[in-house]
């Protein structure tokens, strides 16, 4: 587990909230580290399973070197990205995975560029499974841990994480909002087995009756003003999604 | 057994004795034959070591603390910008109480790009917590880097070992090489509250100032006791196998009026120095330097010391010429000598030490000599 919120409310030594080890490691290290604990417990014949954690900003930006090189050396973990869309831990700050337009601490008029495409640089290594899913949907994000942990090699699970203070609405709307987000279209379930594309149920039916988008960027602060040039482009962007990852489904 | 090998070569053939769990390593000149020798090991079954061939330093030296947390021996090589990018993760593999061996081919550091020895690299990585050697023989390096396996994972260090040779003077230069058979010299690795799945303890987690602090004195009072396990290996080493080291190599020092202090190949180089300087009638002995950390107790008193730094630290001076006057109550000459591969002859030395009042510090190559 690199730097991030997880890593800090894991709990304060000697204690610790997890019932497994976490080796927490450098910010830009976690998918490195693990190489090493996974070629160790492949030398010694064992099937314990490793599994990285890491967020937006440990896995798009500072870790996507260890990372890719970890995928491309086909090492045995789980890899999953809890995306919060902005350095969190740190006070939310933007990361290369904060959507056009949201305003972040380093980003106070909204985010010029758009959200970086981490799942389609995933598929690139071609690994035989990868995911995307969020909490709101946990039973559709449990069957794909599970899914995940009966392959060989790398895997990769992007979770969407709604996060209250840095999306700027209160707690009690998180399931509502990631629900929202699923159904205005704005990001898609997924998984790739061995580079075959199924869309999940959640956001099949919400690709062909989308909620309008506006929807769930009025519901977070992170949004608030944003002109309507940038939500057109926000809906091109999310159409271009579609059309692409339908097209991949029909004709893999 | 007896052959010729060059200093690298030396370094992956004691590696593949010692028998690692994991190598994690990229190339960098003039490290690279290490890193090659020991694919090859691999790839030929001689060595049943897991090699990963990661994409960066950074994630090799990840990649050793991740197996090494996980129980298992390791081991990397680097040099220069290799490793100084893998900086953070050297403090950790410390912090993090791993016994991680490296050998790094000491280089200077860019810009511009010279790729010629200089100890600069390594000195940048003398707080880390790391213990750190330096060799001039092949022989050397290859002894070396088995005593390094068996005091890194000694209990009562647990520390992570830098070995340190000279980029080409030492890593590309063909010696006789006496190999041993290490046997029990180095014992199963047993690493004390390594990742079990059944036990979920957290690794590196927040940690308040007092534990905090804590952490930090363990580390002093291992690196403390580095120095009698390492003394106790050295004697084991030369029991076992008739090869004797000690903290400093000393050549003619006894009687010496003078001592030049050295690391790495210019030991050897001062050595010649001094016959030649005795022809004179000096009385000069040559103490190369080879435990840099944990930093040894020298005896000097009553003598003049040179110390020929190839390293620097700006604003300062010579790191080991301020290092020995810091720890002896002696008159230290300091020469500049060696950076980015300068050429560094025996009537060099021999003259840094016949013109040793000529200055606090002395540039060699840009101070007009004296």
């Amino acid at each position: 587990m690199p730097a991030g919120c997880t890593a800090a409310f894991q709990g304060i030594y000697p204690k610790t909230a997890f019932s497994v080890p976490v080796v927490n490691i450098a910010f830009g290290a976690a998918a490195a580290c693990a190489s090493g604990i996974s070629s160790l417990y492949k030398a010694a014949g064992k099937k314990t399973r490793v599994i990285v954690y890491a967020g937006d900003g440990g896995t798009l930006d500072i870790g996507l070197q260890a990372m890719s090189g970890a995928f491309e050396r086909g090492t045995d973990f789980l890899y999953i990205c809890y995306d919060n869309e902005a350095y969190g831990n740190t006070g939310m700050q933007r990361s290369s995975a904060t959507p056009l337009g949201a305003k972040t601490t380093t980003t106070p008029g909204g985010k010029p560029e758009g959200k970086k495409d981490i799942d389609a640089i995933i598929a690139a290594h071609r690994p035989p499974y990868q995911a995307t899913a969020c909490a709101s949907y946990p039973q559709d994000l449990f069957r794909k841990v599970e899914k995940a942990l009966t392959f060989r090699g790398p895997s990769f699970i992007h979770v969407l994480s709604p996060c209250p203070p840095g999306w700027r609405y209160s707690a009690e709307k998180t399931v509502e909002i990631g629900k929202l987000a699923v159904k205005s279209g704005t990001w898609v379930l997924y998984e790739r087995e061995h580079g075959k594309l199924t869309i999940s149920p959640p956001s099949k039916a919400a690709m062909k009756q989308p909620v309008p988008i506006e929807e769930y960027l009025s519901l977070q602060g992170r949004f608030k003003g944003i002109d309507a040039d940038t939500v057109v482009h926000l809906k091109e962007e999310i159409a271009g999604q579609h059309r692409e990852l339908t097209s991949r489904e029909t004709k893999p | 057994m007896k052959k010729i090998a060059t200093g690298n070569k030396a370094i992956a053939e004691a590696v593949r004795q010692v028998r690692p769990d994991v190598v994690a390593a990229y190339p960098i000149t003039p490290q690279s034959e290490i890193v090659e020798t020991i694919a090859d090991f691999v790839a030929g079954g001689q060595l049943e070591s897991q090699f990963i061939p990661v994409e960066s330093e950074h994630s090799a030296m990840a990649a050793c603390i991740g197996a090494s947390i996980a129980g298992g021996r390791t081991f990397t090589a680097t040099s220069s910008q290799g490793l100084l990018y893998m900086h953070e993760m050297t403090n950790w593999a410390a912090g993090a109480r791993l016994p991680v061996v490296m050998a790094n081919v000491n280089r200077a550091l860019a810009p511009g790009w010279n790729i010629w020895a200089e100890h600069t690299d390594a000195i940048q990585e003398r707080d880390t917590g790391w213990l750190q050697v330096w060799v001039a023989t092949v022989q050397e390096a290859y002894d070396t880097i088995l005593m390094a396996f068996r005091i890194a994972e000694h209990n009562r260090v647990l520390l992570p070992v830098m070995v340190n040779l000279d980029g080409f003077t030492l890593s590309h230069i063909m010696q006789p090489l006496d190999t041993v058979e290490p046997g029990d010299f180095i014992p199963p690795i047993h690493l004390p509250d390594i990742v079990n799945p059944k036990n979920p303890v957290g690794y590196g987690a927040l940690t308040g100032p007092a534990d905090y602090f804590r952490f930090r004195w363990e580390i002093e009072r291992s690196m403390r006791d580095a120095g009698a396990v390492i003394t106790e290996t050295q004697k084991e080493f030369a029991k076992r196998f008739g090869r004797t080291y000690g903290f400093t190599e000393d050549y003619r020092c006894e009687d010496a009026d003078v001592v030049v202090i050295s690391l790495g190949t210019l030991g050897k180089e001062a050595e010649v120095a001094i016959d030649n300087l005795r022809s004179e009638g000096i009385r000069a002995g040559s103490m190369r330097l080879r435990w840099f950390r944990p930093f040894p107790q020298l005896d000097l008193a009553g003598k003049e010391v040179v110390v020929i730094d190839r390293n620097y630290s700006f604003g300062f001076g010579g790191v080991i010429a301020h290092s020995i006057r810091s720890k002896n109550l002696v008159p230290v000459f300091s020469v500049i000598a060696g950076l980015g591969g300068q050429e560094v002859t025996y009537d060099d030395i021999a003259d840094f030490v016949r013109n040793r009042h000529s200055g606090e510090e002395f540039w060699f190559g840009v101070n007009d000599r004296v």
